[in-house]
């Protein structure tokens, strides 16, 4: 209890819970999608794509708010986007390893630049590393303003487009054949990752992106057979997981928000795939042991 | 249709579809007239589903054209029932029978235009009509392989459509969904509506359909099926026992030379 | 020995090392597997380092070893469950094992000087003040040992195993008939995965490891189709991208490991464009090619089918042509040019004709069809 009173009268608490648990409703609703359509590790490489793009709005414009930052992000997570669909569509190169060859070399061009800005004796470099394990601690009230709206938005689009995104999800080329445009759609979904991913950038992290966009898809996945559901408690997961993370890290000093919201999504993840209703794995073991009972009898 | 004029309900001329350097479809003129139980039957990688997609603009063409009704697809879609390949979708997707059948009133409702309870009603009435209405709140991965094949069917007359293309739609069903699916093929044609199917087995094909097309890469010969299914067209569209054995060979070789190392089905 | 040395020596190395695992990698479609071990091997190092009490080789090998082994065993046993997808089950297990290395850094070690961005992308411009020194004997930069036996050990296993990975890597059932375990390869093949990325953490980090590993082997597969030559050509171009890399780190005063990556992906980037084979451009002109050969093709054939029917006059007109083929009235007059010039066919007061050679040329492309069903 006395933490939840701590929680709104703490200005730094209430950013990093409100951030945490914004990041997280926002990429377990869109990871749905992405799981679902076997792109989960999309995110990864989008968000490890957004690096160098936030080094040369930095460059550009030599300033470091972070609506110009992100909007550096998000256009760099756009072309390593559009890459890696060439890639997969006209060479033999595998999904996979396209995935990996954008993550790393856009990655490491970024880490060039990073470098190349912090030697250059700028002092006032060090704001953009905090872009690498995230920096939930350094969030303010404006952070949160732009991170909800920017949310806000991303969901209010799934929301409308509900019935479009599973269409695509389950079955792209009957879409099609409705007359649905699916290559837009894909477009349209994939620009909405980048959105959580530039959202993720500054409180988890680069490299902890890729569980907030999987992690909880695949836990709601096990609760429920509904898509709508699915995404609902997708949602809830990732805001619990945000929420739980930056009170864990608040409590102890010096333990990063990043990694404790992994953690506890984790912990939800595991708790789902193992105890949940008919798809867990333990009533799985039970109904196995009970069956193979019966038939002994 | 009722314009009086008989305009056909599938018009395919020239149709020629390229896939990187190799020709799946050459040059297809393919008239499919109304009311029709149609197949269209070839060996494996004779273009039988891309002739399908083709038709609905789901693969780019390289020349030639289509007309459903006498018009281009695009604006024909409402007439047009849709079942793909059961193999083409994850079953493991989290929705039930009856969601899945809901989505083929998608295209009448179009954007943003969400399913209500005349969607759904309609949706259970297509469920009926293939027996499955006791699986509606079924999660699809709970089903058996005849009756998702069924629920993709149940889909596919929530399209309300006048023609329907189904791709392979007896692969891998089990005996009951055989005869539904029959029952239902023959229902729709008593309804004045027109079915293409892709089909493979060639013992059943002529107790199902009444109309053929073989096809292998070209279109081999069309027509009534008695007369079409013949001895002498089959072998043509097939080929001999040797041409088979010689392209067998030729598969060997090419692995053998590790054309593209990547082959790895 | 020359710190500059050293470091291209380093980077030489791990790039070796990395391409000759990552030709696999990349044909098993495993890419991200390395991307996951190499983060997860984070927590690994730390148990390492607490159970040593410092900074030790030994104990950091054997701890991050285990936890890349323990993620492969991870991320298989979640597939194998079938309640998470394949790459899905890659997506929570790799964060979640960097998560935990990131919080026992941070609870445990906070004074300790273990800097988080160099286990992103390694310092690798020390690595000649990291010198091995036994029995007083000053042997050089550490990491030149390490990164020189893995070199060694993973050439061998290539070359002693390159028949068996070769087979499992195309075909594991004909593999498994033969009486080599899939299974045995693929375990191995991870575990010289796991030991080459702890070797090269140090110097490139978590993160270049995977460019290391992918990106020369990715861009050798557009460039050959033997397994062999793509070998080498990735260990070529890795050693290329580690070169040029330092010197324009160098001129930038920027991270040597990132610039060797970057390297790498612009190798990949000229490959993707250029390849002779398999390149964009290549592609785009033989495409280009095709559809006119086809649409030649195409015309001829559709004159010999048309050629004994009634309405022959007609179907052939160049006019009716254009729309009958939806071909654009400027494309068919090129195609028709490209026909006429082969002689294959010849207008006739506005109607085009078939030659002999024409006819035979239609006869062939049927008899061709034929033989391809």
């Amino acid at each position: 209890m006395g933490i939840l009173v701590e929680l709104f009268a703490d200005y730094t608490l209430r950013n990093v819970a409100l951030g945490s648990a914004l990041l997280g409703m926002v990429s377990g609703a869109l990871g749905c999608f992405a799981v679902l359509r076997r792109q989960g590790l999309l995110g990864d490489a989008l968000a490890h794509a957004a690096l160098p793009g936030i080094c040369i709005a930095y460059l550009l414009t030599q300033t470091k708010a972070p609506i110009v930052l992100l909007l550096g992000a998000a256009a760099a997570g756009w072309i390593a986007a559009i890459l890696l669909l060439q890639i997969v569509r006209h060479t033999r190169i595998s999904e996979d390893s396209a995935l990996g060859i954008v993550l790393s070399t856009f990655f490491a061009f970024g880490i060039v630049l990073l470098t190349f800005i912090a030697k250059r004796g700028s002092a006032n470099q060090s704001g953009l590393d905090k872009f690498l394990f995230g920096q939930a601690a350094a969030l303010v009230a404006e952070d949160v303003m732009t991170m909800a709206v920017l949310g806000g938005v991303a969901l209010a689009i799934v929301a409308l487009l509900y019935k479009e995104f599973k269409l695509l999800a389950f079955d792209a080329p009957f879409a099609a054949s409705l007359g649905f445009n699916t290559d837009w759609l894909s477009v349209l979904l994939t620009s909405l990752i980048v959105v959580a991913v530039v959202i993720g950038l500054q409180t988890v992290g680069v490299v902890l992106m890729a569980a907030l966009l999987v992690g909880p898809a695949v836990a709601a996945r096990q609760w429920t057979n509904r898509l709508g559901v699915m995404v609902i408690l997708a949602a809830l997961f990732g805001a619990l997981s945000g929420l739980v993370g930056a009170l864990m890290s608040v409590s102890d000093e010096g333990i990063p928000t990043g990694p404790m919201v992994i953690l506890s999504l984790t912990g939800i993840v595991l708790c789902s795939v193992f105890f949940a209703p008919e798809r867990g794995l333990v009533w799985d073991a039970v109904r196995r042991r009970t069956q193979r009972a019966a038939w002994v009898e | 249709m009722q314009t009086g004029i008989a305009v056909a309900p599938v018009e395919i001329n020239d149709l020629t579809v390229a896939y990187r350097d190799k020709l799946v479809l050459q040059d297809i003129d393919l008239t499919i007239p109304e009311g029709k139980l149609a197949a269209i039957i070839g060996p494996n990688g004779a273009g039988k589903s891309t002739l399908i997609k083709a038709v609905l603009g789901l693969v780019p063409t390289t020349a030639g054209s289509v007309r459903i009704y006498g018009k281009p697809y695009a604006e024909q879609r409402r007439l047009v029932g849709y079942v793909p390949q059961r193999s083409s979708v994850d079953w493991d997707f989290p929705t039930t029978a009856l969601d899945v059948v809901m989505m083929g009133t998608y295209g009448r409702l179009g954007w943003l235009r969400r399913p209500g309870a005349a969607e759904r009603d309609f949706a259970m009435h297509c469920l009926e009509q293939v027996g499955m209405a006791p699986y509606a709140d079924r999660q699809i991965s709970q089903l058996s392989g005849g009756q998702q094949q069924r629920v993709f069917l149940a889909r596919a007359l929530a399209q309300d459509a006048q023609i329907y293309f189904m791709d392979e739609p007896f692969v891998g069903v089990d005996a009951v969904t055989e005869r539904a699916i029959v029952a239902l093929l023959q229902a729709l044609q008593q309804q004045g509506k027109t079915v293409i199917c892709v089909h493979h087995d060639l013992d059943s094909a002529p107790d199902y359909f009444d109309w053929v097309a073989l096809l292998n890469v070209r279109l081999v010969a069309s027509g009534p099926f008695a007369s079409t299914f013949t001895a002498d067209n089959l072998r043509k569209t097939y080929g001999g026992a040797m041409k088979a054995a010689i392209a067998h060979f030729q598969h060997f070789e090419e692995d053998r030379r590790g054309l593209g190392i990547m082959k790895r089905e | 020995m020359g710190a500059v040395l050293a470091i291209i020596l380093t980077g030489l190395l791990v790039a070796t090392a990395c391409a000759l695992l990552g030709v696999f990698l990349v044909l098993r479609r495993m890419a991200m597997m390395a991307d996951a071990i190499s983060h997860a091997i984070l927590p690994g190092l730390v148990a390492g380092y607490f159970l040593a009490q410092g900074p030790n080789l030994l104990a950091g090998f054997v701890g991050a070893s285990l936890a890349a082994v323990a993620t492969v065993a991870l991320v298989e046993a979640l597939q194998n469950t079938h309640r998470v997808g394949g790459e899905s089950a890659i997506g929570v297990v790799f964060p979640a094992m960097f998560a935990l290395g990131a919080f026992l850094v941070s609870k445990y070690f906070a004074n300790v000087h273990l800097d988080t961005d160099a286990v992103l992308y390694g310092n690798i411009e020390f690595v000649a003040f990291d010198v091995l020194i036994l029995n007083g004997l000053n042997l050089g930069p550490q990491s030149l040992w390490v990164m020189g036996a893995l070199c060694v050990v993973n050439l061998l296993f290539v070359r002693l195993l390159f028949k068996e990975l070769k087979l499992a890597t195309f075909d594991p059932g004909l593999a498994a008939a033969l009486g080599f375990s899939p299974a045995l390869i693929h375990y191995g093949l991870m575990a010289m995965v796991s030991v080459t990325t702890v070797g090269a953490f140090t110097a490139v980090g978590a993160i270049l490891v995977v460019a290391f590993m992918i990106v020369p082997a990715a861009a050798a597969y557009l460039l050959t189709d033997d397994l062999g030559r793509m070998i080498i050509l990735a260990v070529l171009i890795g050693a290329l991208s580690a070169v040029v890399g330092c010197f324009i780190a160098f001129a930038l005063d920027a991270s040597v490991a990132g610039a060797m990556a970057a390297m790498a992906g612009a190798c990949f980037l000229l490959a993707l464009l250029f390849s002779p084979a398999h390149g964009l451009v290549a592609k785009a002109r033989r495409l280009r090619r095709q559809r006119l050969r086809l649409a030649m093709e195409n015309l001829v054939v559709h004159l010999f089918n048309h050629e004994h029917q009634a309405y022959e006059e007609h179907e052939a007109e160049v006019a009716h042509l254009s729309s009958e083929l939806r071909w654009q009235p400027r494309f068919a007059r090129r195609i028709i040019r490209m026909a006429r010039r082969a002689q294959l066919v010849r207008q006739v007061n506005g109607h085009l004709a078939l030659t002999g050679a024409g006819r035979e040329f239609a006869r062939q492309a049927s008899a061709h069809r034929d033989g391809e069903a």
